[in-house]
Order: C-alpha cells, then sequence, then structure tokens
C-alpha cells in the first residue's frame, strides 16, 4: 500500500516526523465534528491576521477557494486525515473557513429527498 | 447580500470487496477526479485517544483509502470511498459507513469469500448494500443467482453482472444501490406508520 515517496521508512520503524508534529500533538480537531466528507470553503471576509497560521494553513485556505471535502484537502496535502480535520477546525474555529453540512456528520442515512437528488445526478452521467 | 458563501452537502456511497476485487477501478471508471488516496493514522489505541504526544514508536500504522467524487449540482456532491483491504481496520468501516447511502460490495468469483466479511459488516449494521459480480477476463461467468446463493443473502438485496472498468456498468451499479437505499427508506417508514413521508429537512438541495 505504501508508496514510494512515502515519508514511511518502514511499518517497524514509524515516521520520521510524526504527523501530531504538524498539530502539536492534537488529534481531534476543536470545532464541531467534521467528517471526512465534510465541505468546506474559504470564507471571502475571513480574519486578515495570518502570522499564527501555518504553510498547511494557507494552504488550506488557498486550496479551499472552491468548497472541498476535508479528505480533499487532506489528500492534496498530503497528510493523513485526523491531521487535516485537526487543521481545518483550527481554521473553523477562526472563522477563515465555513463548513457546510454534510450529512453524515450525524448516524443518520440521508433523506429522502437527498437520495432522489443523488440518484437523479448519478442517471444524468 | 453580504457573505452567505454555503458549502455544498456531501453524501458518500462505500465501495467494497476483498483485495484486488476492482474497488479502486471503480471508483475512478465514474469519478470526475482521478481517484484520490488519503490515509488515516492508526494506534493500537485508535479510537479514543485525545493527545497522543507521549506516544512512542511502533504503534501507529496507515490505512489508506482511495476515493472518488462526483458532483451532482452545485450543491450536492457525491463521494466514492473504496475500503481498505485488510480485515483489522474495521474500524475505519465505521467512519466510512457512518451516513453512508449504502455499499457496494465488488464479488471477484475466484476469491468469493474475500467478500464475506464486507457482506456480514454490512448486513449485521443494517446498512443497504448491493452486490456487482465483476466480470473478469478469465472469470467464470457465474450467474447472479448462483453467486446470491453462494453469498447466501436475503431475496431483496440486488445482485448484478457488472464490470468495473466499465463506466457504464459501474453507473449503473450506482443507480441500482440509490433505487435499493430509497426502497428501504420507504419501507422503514411505512412500519413507523408515516404515510405522508417527505421528511422536512430545509437544507435538502434541489436536483438541477
Amino acid at each position: 500500500m505504501a508508496r514510494e515517496d512515502d515519508v514511511w521508512l518502514d511499518e517497524a520503524a514509524g515516521p520520521l516526523v510524526r504527523p501530531y508534529a504538524m498539530t502539536r500533538g492534537r488529534t481531534r480537531p476543536t470545532s464541531p465534528e467534521l467528517d471526512m466528507v465534510t465541505q468546506v470553503v474559504t470564507a471571502r471576509r475571513g480574519t486578515t491576521d495570518r502570522s499564527g497560521l501555518s504553510v498547511e494553513h494557507l494552504d488550506i485556505l488557498e486550496l479551499c477557494k472552491r468548497p472541498l471535502s476535508i479528505a480533499e484537502v487532506a489528500s492534496y496535502l498530503d497528510v493523513p486525515l485526523v491531521v487535516g480535520k485537526v487543521l481545518v477546525g483550527d481554521l473553523i474555529e477562526r472563522g477563515d473557513l465555513i463548513a457546510g453540512s454534510a450529512s453524515s456528520r450525524t448516524a443518520e442515512m440521508p433523506n429522502r429527498k437527498l437520495l432522489q437528488a443523488v440518484l437523479d445526478g448519478v442517471r444524468r452521467l | 447580500m453580504s457573505e452567505t458563501l454555503t458549502a455544498p452537502t456531501a453524501v458518500k456511497i462505500v465501495i467494497a470487496g476483498g483485495f484486488g476485487a476492482g474497488k479502486t477501478t471503480m471508483v475512478g471508471s465514474v469519478s470526475e477526479i482521478v481517484p484520490l488516496r488519503t490515509e488515516e493514522v492508526l494506534t493500537e489505541a485508535s479510537a479514543g485517544v485525545d493527545d497522543l504526544a507521549g506516544i512512542e514508536e511502533k504503534n501507529t500504522t496507515t490505512v489508506a483509502l482511495d476515493f472518488g467524487r462526483i458532483t451532482i449540482n452545485q450543491q450536492l456532491v457525491l463521494y466514492l470511498f473504496g475500503t481498505p483491504g485488510q480485515d483489522r481496520f474495521w474500524f475505519m468501516w465505521n467512519e466510512l459507513a457512518r451516513g453512508a447511502i449504502g455499499a457496494v460490495v465488488i464479488v471477484d468469483t475466484r476469491r468469493i469469500e474475500a467478500s464475506f466479511p464486507a457482506i456480514d459488516f454490512f448486513e449485521s449494521r443494517g446498512i443497504p448494500f448491493i452486490v456487482t459480480v465483476n466480470q473478469f477476463d478469465g472469470s467464470i461467468p457465474y450467474g447472479a443467482e448462483e453467486v446470491r446463493h453462494a453469498l447466501d443473502i436475503d431475496d431483496e438485496v440486488p445482485v448484478v453482472v457488472s464490470d468495473a472498468r466499465n463506466r457504464e456498468a459501474a453507473k449503473n451499479a450506482l443507480v441500482e444501490l440509490i433505487e435499493y437505499s430509497i426502497r428501504r427508506l420507504d419501507e422503514t417508514e411505512g412500519e413507523a406508520g408515516a404515510g405522508d413521508g417527505e421528511p422536512v429537512d430545509s437544507e435538502v438541495p434541489a436536483a438541477q
């Protein structure tokens, strides 16, 4: 499963730089629960003071000028999903990023109307 | 008219099956983007640990997830996630399955038993799933009913012969699953005596 450009030497050795270094040890986002498909988009009027932000944070703000899922953000940044969630959570908390209403934020199945809309869309493909 | 920027609603479908059954191929057939890969970091303690700062070596590993995207319209996006192949990553499946429309379980008739864990997982959690029998070059062309019998699944679970490499076939499999999910939902609502159906939800994006 590992790619050649992976930072992992091998499974036993562990990563050279632990992903959590990027999040200062945090493994849970501070803002509302984020799902891997939660859509996030950069706020047009976010905070202007970006001095507290890391390179990864700034990359996310750039990427999310169009709405993306957290899974996509993590993938484009080449960071693990959990790291993506924490970083996105930071930006939501600052008001720099807006999160959409992922239906999967709850344990509920999508409702009838939503399913119908997805069905119609897939049929049109 | 200030900032009423909203992010789309997202839904997902899980693509499951044994190693090499064609999960990523199917995702690639219908995705509008080249399938992306994301990784989840796991620790031995995995779920429920809030701070891993002090945890030392040898207890982390990664689970790779391949996924694709289908933009339904400006307010609605569908993601297709392939499950990690190894059975030991069950808890990752929980996050994948949470809130999912349902799952497509791809069966390779050469290794039919490889699909058992996935079927058990979705069955036991009441998550709608369909089975697609992937036609490989050189695979024995079992019919849908033979596969249904071999898998011992309920009569109402759709079993379709498909080809993960073919866009139209992959699309049809998704249609089959979503239709099945809708039927299941209607049945549940009928049982609950909901009668007039249509749950109120102002956030549902309309189809174009």
